[in-house]
């Protein structure tokens, strides 16, 4: 009987050993699709601008048009005014561009500029490219919107 | 030995079992959450279009209805928007291309939900009910009236109810008795010889017949379904009962759409679509004029004098975001088509723009095997589904129909 019990433990430990490696995988796999950089501040590629990029309203919401704002400092922290901006973009793992064309609409003061007429249509990983024109040159910042 | 390793399997398996919920439909919490942002329960209420001071307004959707069903609103006194939009069959005609004076080159379109979309028509050519309604009636194919015409019968048969809504009649005395800048030479030589004023007038009356086809058309709405029934059982954690139960092909269908075929990601929300244009790689049909979609339809909700930005709109400009935020050229405009929403699809073949699909099976192999696109790039690609996988996202579109 003894020698019974011995292998049920011995079963229970491997079960325990199986549950733990499923569990670990099934931890471990959203990680390793190690997410794109999700800031909404950062340096532009050149470093000219500081950007931070915001939805007006606070919240993303999928399906609707949004205004959002892009605030343009320079490196040193003054705003940046009278910048001309570009907006692009797209899905990178879908291979297709915005659903819409947004715009830079209005300067609202202290370097902050309302981007207007951007909707994510999709869940997923969404990128906004912003080339950025201002008295101190050209630059250019990528923000990632993940929904 | 022998013994140790299969008692150890048949613990592993029992674990394993538990884990799974012994055959009970096990969703992960992200499924869960896609599950319940399909169910219906979560379509907001109509907001109002500020662009239709009348949307909302009882005797505009009551004259509205009345037009939608008059013949009288065609050239010859035969053909309405039910015609192909009937009642009892969702709104659509089971046609593969509608007809109504002439045989036309698009599938009618079903009009449940039809208020929130941002564009209509399969190419999104028009942008907003109102300024929408407006094109079959003149269309030659469909209704093929005249906007004077339609002026003329509105004043003889509904006068005195359009005045109740709208205010005054113009003075018609004048007009001619057929005239339209999109009608025949003769038409469209009535309409230019109009003084401006008087054109103003009559495109003031036909937006508003528009306006009040709209109004009617705000109240037709989708329906729960079984799927509804699933999904709210499964989102309170309530056991599905009766036909709220899914069987276990459905449940595979339903993993499938959210999850290794990826239908989701462009029929999302609890209409189950995204609004937006695609190019799916759907053939052409032989015998039907060239076809572009989306590409060809951005030029056309540019001119049209009834879209937003137009004198025809009521409340201000910020209504017209969305036209005024249009993707207007690019590779993936061309051949794109609007994604239709899949509620009660499965009771209404033949599917696509122009019909190209006879079943729901032909529906799902076609996103199996993805061909390339005629033209442009589809945005699809091969899901090389088995027999059992296709069968099992028929049975899941099924439930969006019961
Ligand atoms: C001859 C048949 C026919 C008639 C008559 C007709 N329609 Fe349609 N309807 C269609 C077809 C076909 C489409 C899609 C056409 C396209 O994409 O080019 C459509 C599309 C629509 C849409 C767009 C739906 C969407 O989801 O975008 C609406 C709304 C609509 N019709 C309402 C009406 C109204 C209102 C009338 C009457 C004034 C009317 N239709 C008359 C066949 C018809
Ligand atoms: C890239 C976006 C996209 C994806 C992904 C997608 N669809 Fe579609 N679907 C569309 C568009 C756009 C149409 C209309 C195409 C046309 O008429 O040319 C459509 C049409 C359909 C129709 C026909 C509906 C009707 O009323 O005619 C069905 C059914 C359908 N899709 C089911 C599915 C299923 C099932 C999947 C997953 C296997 C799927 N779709 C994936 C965009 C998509």
């Amino acid at each position: 009987m003894a020698s019974i019990w011995r292998y049920i433990l011995a079963g229970l430990g491997l079960a325990a050993l199986l549950v733990g490696i499923v569990a670990a995988v099934y931890l471990t796999l959203p990680q390793s699709a190690s997410g794109p950089d999700l800031s909404r501040s950062k340096k532009t590629a050149n470093g000219l601008f500081v950007a931070s990029f915001e939805p007006e309203r606070g919240v993303v919401r999928q399906g609707e048009l949004q205004s959002w704002l892009l605030t343009l400092k320079t490196a040193a922290g003054a705003p940046v005014e009278g910048a001309a901006i570009t907006v692009s973009g797209g899905m990178p793992q879908h291979d297709h561009g915005l659903p819409t064309s947004p715009q830079a609409t209005d300067y609202l003061g202290q370097g902050r500029y309302r981007i207007d007429g951007v909707k994510f249509t999709m869940s997923g990983w969404w990128q906004l490219h912003f080339g950025i024109s201002a008295a101190a040159g050209s630059d250019s910042v990528v923000f990632n919107v993940v929904l | 030995m022998r013994r140790i390793a299969s008692i150890a399997s048949l613990l592993a398996l029992a674990a394993l079992a538990l884990l799974g919920g012994c055959g009970e439909p096990q969703f992960s919490d992200a499924e869960k959450k896609i599950i319940a942002s399909l169910a219906l329960n979560t379509l907001p209420s109509l907001k109002p279009d500020t662009t239709n001071q009348y949307g909302d307004v009882p005797a505009a959707a009551a004259l509205g209805s009345t037009l939608f069903f008059d013949a009288g609103m065609s050239r010859d006194g035969t053909v309405s928007c039910s015609t192909c939009h009937k009642i009892d069959r969702q709104f659509q005609d089971d046609l593969p291309q509608a007809v109504g004076v002439g045989h036309t080159n698009r599938r009618t379109m079903p009009l449940a939900g039809v208020a929130r979309n941002p564009w209509f028509f399969w190419d999104g050519r028009r942008d907003s009910l109102w300024a929408q309604a407006l094109t079959p009636l003149e269309n030659p194919l469909e209704q093929a009236g005249n906007r004077a015409a339609f002026a003329h019968y509105i004043k003889k048969r509904f006068g005195e109810r359009y005045e109740r809504i709208f205010g005054p009649m113009p003075d018609l005395s004048t007009v001619p008795a057929n005239a339209s800048p999109l009608g025949t030479d003769a038409e469209k030589a009535a309409w230019n010889a109009m003084p401006a004023g008087q054109q103003d007038d009559v495109n003031r009356v036909y937006a508003n017949i528009g306006k009040a086809l709209a109004a009617f058309e705000r109240s037709i709405e989708p329906e729960q379904t079984r799927f509804d029934r699933f999904a709210i059982d499964l989102a309170t954690g309530a056991k599905p009962e009766g036909d709220a139960a899914f069987s276990p092909e459905e449940i595979l269908g339903l993993k499938l759409f959210i999850g290794k075929a990826n239908c989701v990601t462009c029929h999302n929300g609890p209409r189950f679509t995204d609004n937006a244009f695609h190019n799916t790689g759907v053939p052409t049909v032989d015998g039907l004029p060239p076809d572009r979609g989306r590409v060809d339809a951005v030029a056309q909700v540019e001119a049209d004098p009834f879209n937003c930005l137009g004198k025809f709109r009521d409340g201000d400009e910020s209504a017209c975001r969305e036209l005024r935020f249009m993707v207007k050229g690019g590779p993936q405009i061309m051949r794109a088509y609007k994604t239709p929403s899949l509620r009660g699809a499965a009771s209404r073949p033949p599917y696509m723009h122009a019909g190209q699909f006879a079943t729901l099976d032909e529906v799902v192999a076609h996103y199996s095997k993805a061909p390339l696109s005629v033209e442009g790039v589809s945005e699809v690609h091969p899901l090389d589904l088995s027999d059992r996988e296709r069968a099992a996202l028929v049975a899941f579109l099924k439930t969006l129909s019961e």
